[in-house]
């Protein structure tokens, strides 16, 4: 991975007040948000937050179900947070988290009510415009006993040019029967630097799920999302869908860890390099029987770059199951044949694989964003061919 | 319709097509008979125009278009289609989805047309993903019904297949070559329907698609070359109380005077 110099950014001082409707952003600001899956022109979550630069600029709770408090708010009114804070990302863990510890310019504490199921989601988008800027984000979602949230998190930079650093941490707790579904897209630019370092536990039947896209260049992005299922029948799934063009560094992987009988979890990854290098890792450790854990990373290289796989299984109990697939390729010669003998010409064919390849239909969006992300993956094979 | 004149095909420095004349004509359907090897394969193969089926003579006409070269989209798009035998499994591309595709923008009413082949059910799933013989062969027939084609290769329809399946596929089979079309009330179907009609070219070990579909005429490909051309319920016949052991005897003779079935 290239080397980050924290002290290329400045990490002070890049303030905004409070935009009280996210509707009045310029219309660029918008697009590019969109394409990192929030349409703020049709906002109608549960919840609505917004960090820009180095202030919070918006965050409104519209559903009982749900508490949404800027981090800085959240840390004061309930005295710092003591079961949550800090509590599984450490706060000395390397320079970024220390960078962070140091100096919270906010983020989102999130909480539902126990047994809550809240029906659409939270969209939250972290936004960085100022150039030069470094942005320090800290993050807490508490899904209480029994409650259901989905959180929709668009991650952007303001021009595909911006030079600026994103540093964020997240804790994520899911109570007994709770279940959190996150889905985060990130649209960076080739100069932007990414940390997120994110962990979370899942008590005893609790799901996790994370979706994750990535289709536009990031300059340097490292990031590997932990989750422990510490309850019984806690449940991981992971999604990843990653394209890295000419001048994207990516080490993305994600880790789980099953500590508790009748756990599973599943992590799929789907890479494709079309000149740019890509690092995809993924770890399950089982230390409890019954569990079982599958991984699966496969990859593209379209044009070129760099493609690899770092599958990891830990077992440390008789009985546990875990496997991997790890496959770095091209397409399938027969595969396109078979869509041109259809009557599609070869690039037509080609789009087609590419998208099923990186299957984003099953992470469930629509709406403006599914277009969005189709024309991001027509772009990818206009590039590739 | 289609004519082929003097095809030569190789693959790699093998020549697996020496010298094929044929010609299909609008309407018609063409039984292919041949033991294994005998390049029945690679003739549909190099109809539809894949890689690696090199054409080193001869051409291919369709409709009096010189295709020989086309790119296999093209010929597609022209009119030609075709059934796979082991088709690739596409991950992420859902059955509707392909159908949607192969229609070309055309309206169509994809769940019933499933439902004409029994498919109902696999229409969101993976195309071809842990398909058995039978589920691949009824959604290769839902994709030509969405593509509509003038010429239809299929590659042995029967294989794979169990009994109660053979019927649906039959069936299916012949209304597409029918020329299946969804008339108004009271007009007419049968001047439509004659000229409606869509060609094919059929390749059959065991001869059960001939109990469904009008199969006018039939020749045996041997050793990439063809021969003992006859009505194709004979042929079957004959092959199955003589075996190809005659087609050996009919190329040898000059003339390719068959001998076994000139009695027929």
């Amino acid at each position: 991975m290239k080397d980050v110099k924290l002290s290329d950014y400045t990490f002070k001082g890049i303030e905004h007040g409070e935009i009280a409707d996210l509707r009045t952003l310029d219309a660029s600001d918008k697009n590019r948000i969109l394409y990192a899956g929030v349409d703020l022109d049709a906002c109608d979550g549960s919840a609505v937050f917004m960090h820009m630069d180095q202030s919070t600029v918006h965050c409104e709770s519209r559903d009982p179900g749900v508490e949404l408090l800027d981090i800085k708010v959240a840390m004061k009114r309930y005295d710092g947070l003591p079961e949550y804070a800090w509590k599984l990302v450490p706060a000395d863990k390397d320079e970024f988290t220390r960078n962070v510890a140091e100096n919270v310019h906010g983020g989102y504490f999130i909480r539902t009510k126990p047994g809550a199921k809240i029906a659409k989601p939270v969209q939250s988008c972290l936004f960085l415009k100022a150039e030069k800027a470094g942005q320090n984000v800290h993050n807490i979602v508490v899904v209480e006993e029994g409650s259901e949230l989905h959180i929709m998190t668009g991650c952007s930079t303001a021009h595909s040019t911006t030079s600026a650093a994103h540093l964020g941490i997240t804790e994520y707790y899911v109570k007994k029967g709770g279940k959190l579904t996150f889905t985060m897209i990130h649209n960076w630019g080739q100069n932007a630097t990414v940390r997120p370092r994110s962990v979370g536990v899942v008590e005893e039947g609790g799901v996790f799920q994370s979706n994750y896209v990535l289709l536009n260049p990031v300059g340097t992005l490292q990031m590997y999302p932990a989750i422990h299922l510490n309850g019984r029948g806690g449940v991981a799934r992971f999604n990843s869908v990653i394209v890295t063009p000419e001048g994207s560094h990516v080490d993305s992987g994600n880790r789980v860890i099953l500590n508790a009988p009748d756990t599973r979890c599943e992590i799929i990854s789907r890479t494709i390099t079309t000149g740019g290098g890509n690092i995809a890792r993924g770890h399950i450790a089982g230390h409890a029987v019954p569990c079982r854990g599958h991984l699966e990373c496969k990859g593209l290289i379209l044009g070129g770059g760099q493609s690899l796989a770092v599958p990891e299984l830990d077992a440390t109990v008789e009985g546990v199951e875990l496997s991997h697939e790890a496959a770095v390729g091209k397409i399938a010669q027969d595969e396109i044949e078979y869509l041109m003998a259809r009557g599609m010409d070869e690039a037509e064919a080609t789009s087609t694989i590419v998208r099923g390849f990186l299957n984003v239909d099953i992470m469930g969006l629509d709406g403006p964003l599914a277009k969005a992300i189709q024309e991001q993956v027509e772009k990818i094979d206009a590039n590739a061919m | 319709m289609l004519k082929i004149e003097d095809l030569r095909v190789s693959i790699g420095d093998k020549e697996v097509l020496r010298g094929i004349n044929l010609h299909i004509r609008e309407g018609e359907t063409f039984i292919l008979f041949g033991p294994n090897g005998s390049g029945k394969t690679s003739l549909l193969m190099s109809l539809m125009g894949f890689s690696g089926y090199n054409i080193t003579g001869g051409r291919i006409l369709f409709r009096g278009e010189d295709i020989t070269h086309l790119p296999m989209y093209e010929r597609a798009r022209r009119g030609i289609g075709m059934s796979f035998q082991r088709p690739p499994t596409i991950h992420g591309l859902k059955t509707s989805h392909l159908v949607q595709m192969c229609g070309r923008g055309r309206e169509m009413d994809i769940p019933a047309m499933a439902r004409k082949v029994n498919f109902e059910e696999f229409l969101e799933r993976d195309i071809n993903a842990g398909f058995s013989g039978g589920e691949i062969k009824r959604s290769e027939l839902l994709q030509l019904m969405a593509q509509k084609p003038s010429f239809v290769l299929f590659d042995e329809p029967e294989s794979g297949v169990d009994l109660e399946n053979m019927q649906l596929i039959g069936k299916v089979v012949r209304r597409l070559l029918d020329g299946e079309v969804d008339l108004p009330p009271g007009m007419c179907a049968k001047p439509l329907k004659c000229k409606l009609r869509t060609s094919g070219l059929i390749i059959t070990h065991t001869g059960y698609i001939l109990d469904y579909i009008n199969a006018d005429r039939g020749q045996v490909l041997y050793k990439g070359r063809l021969c003992c051309e006859a009505r194709p319920r004979d042929i079957l016949e004959h092959i199955r109380n003589y075996g190809y052991q005659e087609c050996i005897k009919c190329l040898d003779e000059p003339n390719g005077a068959p001998s076994g079935l000139t009695l027929l």
